[in-house]
């Protein structure tokens, strides 16, 4: 699905990821943990597209094609989704004209035609019920006085209506109360397939309680240092980070 | 690489005004210069009345002792007033009896601006009357008929003093005095053509009676006169659009519009203005020096939406003189400015009569290197128990080299008035834009849905087609326009 080869990046001269590997294949769920300030949130950034990143070396290879050669627009019409972990407000601009704008666009760069609106409604109807999100919700403008739940609920809601290929959770568990995070990981499991993957950041052990990842990660100074089975994250929720610290300081 | 957005604010800074050509038709035309010979030219080519001409007159002996207002948050090279074609109009052989007589080109150009006057395909379709002005002349007026039989008058207005005059010498400069202010009394001296409408006791219009104005030859200003009068218990709903063609000289347009609803009535007049803004050097373009007020009598309602996308530099504050009781005054505007384009607009909400009301809702778009300013004035006469106003004035910002204005003056000399003030200003945001393109929309659709999104509240109170077009313009507007 997804392949990183060597990545380097920087921001205002500051290298941030320093030679970044990872394989993700179809059908897998990889979570991708790790001190403050390690370059997981940089690493979603850049995959999305996010221009302020400086890609130094390396390559990225999405579903076949070379993804750092996508402009952010198609990368997301390629199939790849970042659910944010701040999502914007968009004042004025109701959710559901946000996402038939979303999807139709989608849809012409694949070559298909508009949704028509009866089948975009019920598609509404129907994946709003996965997050549990309020039918009322998706008339109000997008995130605008959302709730900090209600907005990871929306951003779950949008990968639902969106159907990517690949979706990088970006410590979507943060704010959220037990609820809500129960909510979330349940949508996000129930979304999964054969035949997409999903890469989630985070900082805690318990949003994996849900998320059951077959391999989890810890990126550290740029570069991921360890992996291993599910059982790492709790060994990480025990230990902390200082061993890694310890082991992979430069 | 990715396209990025400097190749596509460059893309779209080479897109041209889509309205910009010429019509190559045959004008009619004064001679360079202002004086009385002018106006006396001017009077006598449209067979006026007596009173019409001493009305000119007069105006132009008070302008002449009027100096230029300075005033307002704009910078411009002011227009020589004696190197404007005061009269210009499409020569025409005769009258147009029909829709059929008007001439192929104009009819082109007219089809170009995506005005149809063609009533038959309009009866299927949205149902607009619909006054053509050219060069300060009124070219073809649709429905007429229809609009007879309620006793609605919708003509331009030189048929109107041909035909009405009565009303217009009733109506006529009695809510925008000559001696109002400087682009006032010029255009009471030199007006040449506009729209008149009247819609008698008791009549709802059935339609939306709209006015499109178009400056085509060079050199000329356009000064037309709208007045539109709701006798008591009558509404209407009327549109005007504006465009004009791509120059580099600079065009002046200085236009009055008189709104009067006697008691009961309603009037709600919608504006969509996209003169020739001026390329992206900021030179050329229309300066927009417009006074547009309306009068409500008792319990009698005005209603002033406006979306300015165009002019080099646009001085305008449609008004309401809000002089009967329970008498409501409203202003939406939407203004948008590019590039050097320059602004300064907004509303005066007049309260004299007891529980009058007005709102304010004025959202203004700065991007390039433009200055969008906002100013307004709501004033509580002694009189004016129980007024109330509420004023919103909201400012986006685009890019960091453009500048936004907010001038609200507040007059209250009555205790009991309530005022609300909201101000707000607003970047659109890199990180909105990027959480667009990372759902796929574009950033050409991600702008046009924040800006629309922003807008909504006074998009909302256009005619649907109106508000479909206004959109679109939006769009064009800005596109390329976050940095």
């Amino acid at each position: 699905m997804i392949k990183i080869d060597n990545l380097h990046t920087s921001i205002n001269g500051k290298e941030i990821l320093k030679g970044l590997n990872l394989e993700v294949k179809a059908g897998e769920v990889h979570a991708i943990m790790g001190p403050n300030g390690a370059g997981k949130s940089t690493l979603a950034s850049v995959l999305a597209g996010r221009e302020e990143y400086e890609i130094t070396d390396g390559n990225v290879t999405f579903d076949g094609k070379d993804l750092l050669e996508l402009s952010t627009e198609d990368r997301a019409r390629e199939g790849l989704f970042l659910a944010f972990q701040y999502p914007v407000e968009i004042p004025g601009v109701s959710n559901v004209n946000f996402l038939r704008t979303a999807l139709n666009e989608k849809r012409e760069y694949l070559g298909q035609d508009p949704i028509s609106a009866k089948d975009f409604m019920q598609m509404v109807r129907d994946k709003s019920k996965i997050v549990e999100l309020d039918s009322k919700l998706a008339n109000r403008s997008v995130n605008e006085g959302f709730s900090g739940g209600e907005k990871k609920r929306n951003e779950i809601f949008q990968m639902a209506m969106l159907e990517p290929k690949l979706a990088i959770l970006d410590e979507t568990d943060s704010g959220l109360d037990i609820d809500a995070l129960r909510i979330v990981a349940t949508g996000v499991t129930k979304l999964k397939s054969e035949d997409n993957a999903t890469i989630v950041i985070t900082h805690y052990q318990r949003l994996l309680d849900y998320i059951v990842p077959d391999y989890v990660h810890v990126l550290y100074n740029g570069r991921i240092v360890k992996t291993g089975p599910k059982e790492l994250a709790l060994e990480l929720e025990e230990k902390g980070y200082d061993w890694i610290k310890a082991e992979f300081g430069e | 690489m990715a396209y990025t957005e400097n190749e596509l604010a460059k893309d779209l800074q080479n897109q041209e005004y889509k309205f910009g050509f010429v019509t190559n038709i045959e004008a009619d035309q004064a001679p360079k210069g202002l004086n009385e010979d002018i106006i006396r030219f001017i009077s006598a080519k449209k067979n006026e009345p007596e009173w019409l001409l001493e009305y000119r007159l007069n105006a132009f002996k008070t302008w002449l002792q009027m100096t230029e207002p300075e005033w307002a948050h704009v910078h411009y090279e002011k227009p020589n007033f004696q190197d404007i074609i005061y009269y210009s109009a499409p020569k025409q052989k005769k009258k147009y009896e029909s829709w059929d007589d008007v001439e192929p080109e104009l009819k082109e150009t007219m089809k170009k601006l995506g005005i149809s006057m063609d009533e038959q395909q309009r009866l299927t379709g949205t149902n607009v009357a619909v006054d053509f002005v050219m060069d300060s002349v009124s070219v073809a007026t649709s429905f007429k008929a229809k609009l007879n039989e309620l006793g609605i008058i919708f003509c331009s207005f030189s048929d109107a003093v041909q035909e009405h005059p009565e009303l217009v010498k009733k109506y006529m400069g009695t809510v925008v005095p000559h001696t109002d202010n400087f682009y006032a009394a010029l255009n009471s001296a030199v007006f040449t053509d506009g729209s008149f409408c009247y819609i008698p006791k008791g009549v709802r219009c059935p339609m939306e009676l709209s006015t499109y104005f178009r400056i085509n030859e060079g050199g000329t200003g356009q000064f037309e006169r709208t007045l539109v009068v709701a006798d008591e218990g009558a509404y209407v709903s009327y549109l005007e659009g504006c465009t004009a063609p791509q120059r580099d000289e600079n065009q002046l347009h200085a236009a009055v519009v008189e709104l009067i609803a006697l008691d009961n009535a309603e009037i709600k007049y919608s504006t969509v203005q996209n003169w020739y803004p001026g390329d992206a050097e900021g030179k050329g373009g229309v300066f927009n020096f417009v006074t547009k007020r309306g009068l409500c009598e008792k319990n009698a309602k005005i209603s002033w939406t406006q979306v300015e996308t165009g002019s080099a530099v646009t001085w305008k504050y449609p008004s309401c003189i809000l002089k009967g009781e329970n008498s409501i005054g409203e202003f939406y505007s939407v203004a948008v400015t590019n590039n050097y384009q320059q602004a300064d607009t907004g509303t005066k909400m007049i309260h004299l009569g007891k529980n009058t009301k007005s709102t304010i809702i004025s959202k203004g778009i700065s991007a390039g290197k433009s200055h969008n300013s906002y100013r307004g004035l709501v004033q509580i006469h002694k009189n004016a128990a129980n007024a109330r106003n509420f004023s919103q004035c909201d400012s986006l910002l685009m890019g960091d080299t453009c500048g936004a204005h907010t001038f609200p003056y507040i007059e209250c000399k009555n205790s009991s008035a309530k005022i609300e003030h909201e101000a707000t200003t607003s970047k659109i945001g890199e990180d909105q834009i990027f959480y667009c393109l990372q759902r796929g929309i574009s950033e050409e659709k991600a702008i046009s849905l924040i800006v629309n999104g922003y807008c909504k509240e006074v998009l909302n109170q256009l005619p649907m087609e109106f508000a479909v077009e206004a959109q679109k313009l939006l769009a064009i507007s800005l596109e390329g326009s976050v940095g």
